[in-house]
């Protein structure tokens, strides 16, 4: 299937910042099995990122803040890059940034090494920019112009579910000339230890991910295949074969993994394995068929597809 | 490193809040050094797997052996666990004691709580190679302490407990007097440093603990930062063993 910059041999990725760039999954499974891979962040220069204790466990999920930890984009482009193109897999850059010039430097760099460009204006673990692009629909749609009029490849616009209408967001970052939209990025919240008193995480507030928001990303999705025509990659919480169906019926075009790696290092190819059989189980005869799918269900009864 | 169902052929308490369990599976075969790890999902239910030191091995028989101490949701489950039960063992993780880098005419192990159970593998094959090894045990009380006659077998061993229920009464830092020439601390980051500063000058070598999202490398939620270039390093992965010179306590 073909989604802009992305030829995919299925509709399965690993999410971006749960994967690395890629090495320390390859002793698990071959990597070109996968649909495509998206990269940790980047960004200018090298960072640091937050305190330790940087992740906690939450009920069906987890909370994380690592705070854009990463070697900087010039180091990524030499370091990291080739070894994820020796496998026969699209590569996602996912771009981060303090500021509009950070992300247009970003941006301009690595988008002549990978085949698309992920924009994270999403995430909640840094003080400084990330989420104020990815909740305020002006600034989404200034950032997203510029990144799109500097990068080679076409670039899909990671939302925040931190906000009161996504759609608003969504249909700003599309008329920016997004191709297409990822979402969703982690919603923040906070664990605190009645032993110490305090926040878990040092950063005290994290990003939760995990089984616990995929309704809110399902509904999400859902409501932004019906105010946009770009494609969506859906994510938050998948860990079975039946959380992808639900996504791709709810309007995504395909779908990113996150924490679930941390439990089963293998699930993204043992989902791939699982997904031909689950289709033909619910009457599907393509991926393409099931997308979108919940919005043109017209059976009254419950359907007898098993 | 992989994961398997590994299967439960012992387990039992063996001190307070305190388990023994032997599994068997092909991840023991693979262990290289002492202080490796297993990660372990408990169940389902969780969504993060529990480090826990892989505290002696049988590489032949494909056994090993964990210790490891109640301290939340994630060990309690496990210690519902019976033998003939399988449970989800990712590994074996992280690097070890660097046995064959050691030259050693005798070994200072200092170990405090759960930070005993990695000491127990590296003093049997100290012992093996022919070096004198002295082991420092730190427990809270006398019923918190385990494995103190086991260590015995591989050289001297000082107990220390926080209230003076068994052995000497006050801490691991206490008692580190001694001609030795290497030494191996495991245990909370404070009593890290507080040995690494009391023993500063001695070729050291540290292992550490932190909450941990990937437990393979790729998450960098384990971070504890380095004293170069670099920066920082992944106690998962390039840990969680490091020579106390290269990293930096906070
Ligand atoms: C490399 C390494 C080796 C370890 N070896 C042993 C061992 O041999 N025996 C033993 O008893 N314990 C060991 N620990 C500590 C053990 O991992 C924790 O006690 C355990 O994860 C607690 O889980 P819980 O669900 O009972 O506690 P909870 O407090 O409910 O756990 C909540 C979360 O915090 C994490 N967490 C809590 N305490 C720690 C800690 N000290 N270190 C890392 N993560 C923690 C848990 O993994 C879980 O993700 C080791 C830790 C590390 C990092
Ligand atoms: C440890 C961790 C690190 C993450 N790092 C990034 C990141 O660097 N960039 C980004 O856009 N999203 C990042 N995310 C968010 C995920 O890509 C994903 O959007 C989110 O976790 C929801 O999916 P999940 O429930 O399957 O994990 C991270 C998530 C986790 C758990
Ligand atoms: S736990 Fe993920 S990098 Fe160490």
């Amino acid at each position: 299937m073909m989604l802009p910059g992305l030829e995919l041999k299925n509709p399965i990725m690993p999410a971006s910042g749960c994967f690395g760039f890629g090495k320390e999954f390859a002793p698990f499974y071959d990597l070109s099995e996968l649909g495509a891979v998206i990269m940790k962040a980047a960004t200018g220069e090298q960072r640091f990122g937050n305190g330790t204790p940087r992740v906690a466990e939450s009920a069906s999920g987890m909370l994380n803040a690592i705070g854009l930890q990463n070697p900087g984009v010039d180091a990524i482009i030499e370091h990291e890059i080739p070894f994820l193109r020796e496998y026969d897999v699209p590569v996602i850059a996912n771009v981060a940034g303090s500021t509009v010039e950070e992300y247009v430097e970003v941006a301009r760099k690595i988008s002549r090494f990978v085949d698309a460009l992920e924009l994270n204006i999403s995430c909640p673990n840094v003080k400084e920019g990330g989420v104020q692009f990815g909740t305020d629909p002006a600034l989404a749609k200034h950032v997203t112009e510029a990144v799109v009029q500097v990068s080679q490849v076409p670039v899909y616009v990671k939302l925040s579910p931190n906000v009161t209408d996504i759609v608003q967001l969504a249909k700003a970052v599309e008329e920016a000339g997004a191709s297409g939209l990822s979402m969703i990025n982690t919603l923040t919240g906070m664990r605190i230890d009645p032993k110490t008193r305090k926040p878990i995480i040092a950063n005290q507030v994290g990003g939760l991910s995990g089984a616990a928001i995929k309704p809110v990303a399902v509904r999400m999705v859902y409501q932004v295949y019906e105010a946009v025509d770009i494609p969506i990659i859906g994510m938050g919480g998948i860990e079975t074969v039946d959380d992808v169906i639900e996504f791709l019926l709810a309007g995504a075009s395909a779908v990113a993994i996150g924490s679930a790696n941390f439990k089963n290092p293998l699930v993204c190819k043992e989902i791939i394995e699982e997904l031909p059989q689950a289709l033909r189980s619910y009457g599907f005869t393509s991926v393409e068929d099931v997308i979108g799918g919940a919005h043109r269900e017209t059976a009254t009864t419950g359907v007898l597809r098993t | 490193m992989k994961r398997e169902w590994m299967t439960i052929i012992e387990h039992e308490p063996i001190a307070r809040n305190t388990f023994r369990l032997v599994l068997q599976g092909t991840i023991a075969n693979d262990v290289r050094e002492p202080g490796q790890f297993v990660h372990i999902q408990v169940s389902n239910d969780f969504y993060l797997r529990r480090p826990v030191s892989i505290a002696e091995v049988d590489r032949e028989e494909g056994k090993m052996t964990l210790l490891y101490k109640l301290m939340g949701k994630g060990t309690e489950e496990l210690s519902n666990k019976h033998v003939g039960d399988t449970i989800d063992v990712l590994g074996p993780a992280g690097s070890g004691f660097p046995l064959d880098e050691i030259d050693s005419n005798h070994a200072l192990l200092i170990g405090g709580g759960i930070g005993v159970p990695p000491l127990y593998q590296l003093a049997k094959q100290l012992h093996e190679k022919g070096v004198p090894v002295t082991s420092v045990l730190g427990f809270q009380s006398k019923e918190e302490a385990f494995f103190t006659k086991e260590f015995e077998e591989y050289g001297d061993v000082r107990v220390v407990t926080n209230d003076g229920t068994l052995g000497h009464r006050g801490l691991v830092t206490d008692v580190l007097e001694g001609s030795f020439d290497t030494y191996f601390a495991c245990g909370p980051t404070a009593m890290l440093r507080a040995v690494s500063e009391k023993l500063d000058g001695m070729q050291g070598y540290l292992s550490m603990e932190e909450r941990m999202g990937c437990g393979i490398g790729a998450c960098l939620a384990c971070v504890v930062p380095a004293n170069d270039e670099k920066g920082y390093r992944r106690i998962c992965c390039d840990g969680p063993v490091f020579d106390a010179k290269e990293v930096v306590l906070s």
